[in-house]
């Protein structure tokens, strides 16, 4: 990976975490989108924060290998879609509670990482790209055939049913406590395997792949090891997103949606624990405001990211804590 | 009506001679891909959305200018070539210095900003491009019916492949450009002006997509999806044949067509994903692609 402006967004020197692994500066940023989140649904559409929630969720999931091990994943839709459509399936057609869907959501994207990201790691970089992009071309198309995800009408009429058999969750407010709570679990995840062990080592092959090797460590294996969790999450976020709105279609495996994903890591910051957030709920709010315009949305994307990378590659919350000094 | 392994023939050839014009796009634009990715080290991903343009300049050429398909063969190529100069000079260039993932990135954004523009434009909804009075019309083999266009398209894929082959290999520009590819800080010590080759570079590749989008434009509609769908699998191509050899991405890329076509002869469920399989097949076996230097 080259020196100036490599995928790492920016380090400072490593500081004590003061809570839960959190620096000051985490702590307070993540105090302060906790009471966002208790608070927004009173001012703000909840189904709209919802979606929002799920976005963040997949994309702290893809920053997870983009940010700490610099593996950019093009295909993070299928994992994202197949979760939804399981998740789907398994709520509607098996009955399962939402909470049982949702994790079976998550178990077919990890499953599915742990076949596709197998094969993928023997590439590095562009190749990397290019191979889980291919792959989820290939994920896509077996979605259009098969049967159970119901084609170009995806599966429509998803139940939500009761938490754990007894919370339902046909009002939206209670959808949105139960889509918060799995959002902070799987943001809390994240920043605990980055900070974890396990995660410095993904740091270290990040910069610098065949000193870690001589170090002793299999990188191959944590790798794959990273790319399962990640494609977890998304399969979590996918199927979390097709209970909260009761439908699951080809849109959420299409390579558009893993182009999405990556603009909003890019937007927020890469390789900031916040960055993902924020850049999930830029990319979000731009897309309600726009829906109208049809495909200027598009333009405007492309337009976003080619700003991103030519004069913006902090990110957002990057450049925030690049102007602070401080890691976000 | 004859048979092969209990396939009426006409079947056969008709879909072998599809897998084979599939294959004369897969080779000309992971060509182009190589070509490009040799000397700047940036993935192209704009690619595709430069196949659709080379496609619908060529009917905005007739629709607007009354210039015909032989014409937009030339020009088409050029105007999208120029469009591309433009591209590296002003964006692309700024990129070398970086990780490589920022290039892709880019391309990407621009791919979209073009797609978004021609769908705003033209709508989702293909338009129809008349085969050229010259090309009109089918040959009797004897065993199937050929139409004329389709084995036009092969055969001029072919010798765009042979031709771009030879100038890389043969003439004195593409030795400086093998030599670059290899160490462009020597290259540049010896006095050749590389960043100008990298644009030129970019160009170049740049045109071949487009001239793949003027042969395309009769044979699928043009539409601004075209080439999205197409690209992806061109990556997959691109992986298989691995990027070190300009005739490893043409021979790939005819046979990977080929096989497609075959698939569908025997197997239909399969064939829009046959080539992702046999992807995984080459990465397991061969990691560094069929033709690939690791």
């Amino acid at each position: 990976m080259a020196a100036p402006g490599g995928f790492s967004g920016t380090d400072f020197k490593q500081e004590e975490g003061v809570f839960l692994g959190f620096t000051k500066a985490q702590l307070l940023a993540f105090i302060a989108m906790v009471a966002f989140i208790v608070i927004s649904p009173f001012f703000l559409y909840p189904v709209f924060l919802m979606k929002l929630l799920c976005f963040a969720l997949f994309a702290c999931a893809f920053n997870l290998l983009i940010g700490y091990v610099g593996l950019l994943s093009f295909g993070h839709a299928a994992y994202f879609g197949m979760g939804g459509y399981l998740a789907g399936h398994a709520a509607k057609v098996w009955g399962f509670s939402p909470e049982l869907s949702i994790l079976i959501g998550g178990a077919v994207g990890a499953a599915l990482g742990l076949v596709i990201g197998w094969i993928a790691i023997r590439r590095q970089g562009i190749y990397f790209a290019m191979i889980t992009l291919a792959f989820a071309q290939m994920v896509y198309f077996f979605c259009v055939q098969a049967p159970f995800t119901g084609g170009e009408d995806g599966i429509q009429s998803i139940p939500r049913g009761a938490l754990f058999g007894i919370f339902d969750l046909r009002s939206d407010m209670a959808m949105y406590w139960m889509t918060a709570g799995i959002f902070l679990i799987g943001f809390l995840l994240v920043h605990r395997i980055v900070h974890s062990p396990f995660g410095m080592v993904l740091k270290s092959i990040r910069e610098n792949e065949p000193r870690a090797t001589s170090l002793g460590y299999r990188t191959d294996d944590y790798k794959l090891v990273a790319f399962i969790l990640s494609a977890g999450l998304a399969g979590v976020a996918g199927g979390l997103k097709s209970i909260v709105f009761g439908i699951a279609t080809l849109t959420d495996v299409f390579w558009t949606m893993s182009g999405e994903v990556v603009l909003m890591s890019l937007v927020g910051g890469l390789g900031t624990i916040f960055g993902p957030v924020v850049g999930a709920a830029v990319i979000i709010t731009m897309q309600n405001y726009l829906a109208e315009f049809g495909a200027w949305v598009t333009v405007i994307q492309g337009v976003i990211f080619v700003l991103c990378v030519l004069a913006f590659r902090r990110g957002v919350v990057g450049e925030i804590g690049n102007w602070l000094r401080v890691r976000l | 009506m004859e048979e092969i392994f209990g396939i009426p023939t006409p079947l056969l050839f008709g879909q072998l001679l599809l897998g084979l014009i599939n294959g004369a796009f897969y080779a000309l634009l992971s060509l182009g891909l190589a070509v490009i990715f040799g000397m700047l080290n940036v993935i192209n991903f704009t690619h595709g959305a430069q196949f659709m343009m080379g496609a619908f300049v060529a009917w905005m050429l007739l629709n607007y200018l009354g210039i015909g398909y032989w014409w937009a063969l030339i020009l088409a190529p050029l105007i999208v070539g120029l469009t591309g100069v433009i591209l590296e000079r002003t964006m692309i260039a700024r990129l070398y210095k970086l990780d490589h993932l920022y290039g892709l990135l880019l391309t990407f954004g621009v791919g979209l900003i073009i797609e978004g523009l021609f769908r705003n434009e033209f709508g989702s909804s293909g338009m129809p491009y008349r085969i050229p009075p010259e090309l009109q019309g089918a040959w009797d083999l004897g065993f199937m019916f050929m139409p004329i266009y389709r084995g036009w398209v092969v055969v001029v894929a072919i010798v765009m492949c042979l031709a771009t082959w030879l100038v890389i290999e043969k003439t004195k520009i593409g030795s400086y450009l093998r030599a670059a590819t290899e160490n462009p800080a020597l290259v540049q010590a010896f006095g050749i002006n590389v960043p100008r080759m990298m644009t030129l570079t970019y160009g170049a590749g740049v045109a071949l997509a487009a001239f793949a989008g003027v042969l395309a434009a009769p044979i699928y509609s043009v539409n601004p999806q075209m080439g999205a769908n197409l690209i992806i699998i061109v990556f997959a191509v691109v992986v298989i044949g691995g990027m070190g050899s300009i005739l490893g991405s043409v021979i790939t890329g005819f046979g990977l067509g080929v096989v497609e076509g075959l698939t569908k002869v025997f197997y239909p469920e399969a064939s829009s994903t046959v080539i992702f399989v046999v992807m995984a097949i080459v990465l397991l076996a061969r990691p560094a692609g069929l033709f690939g230097r690791s």
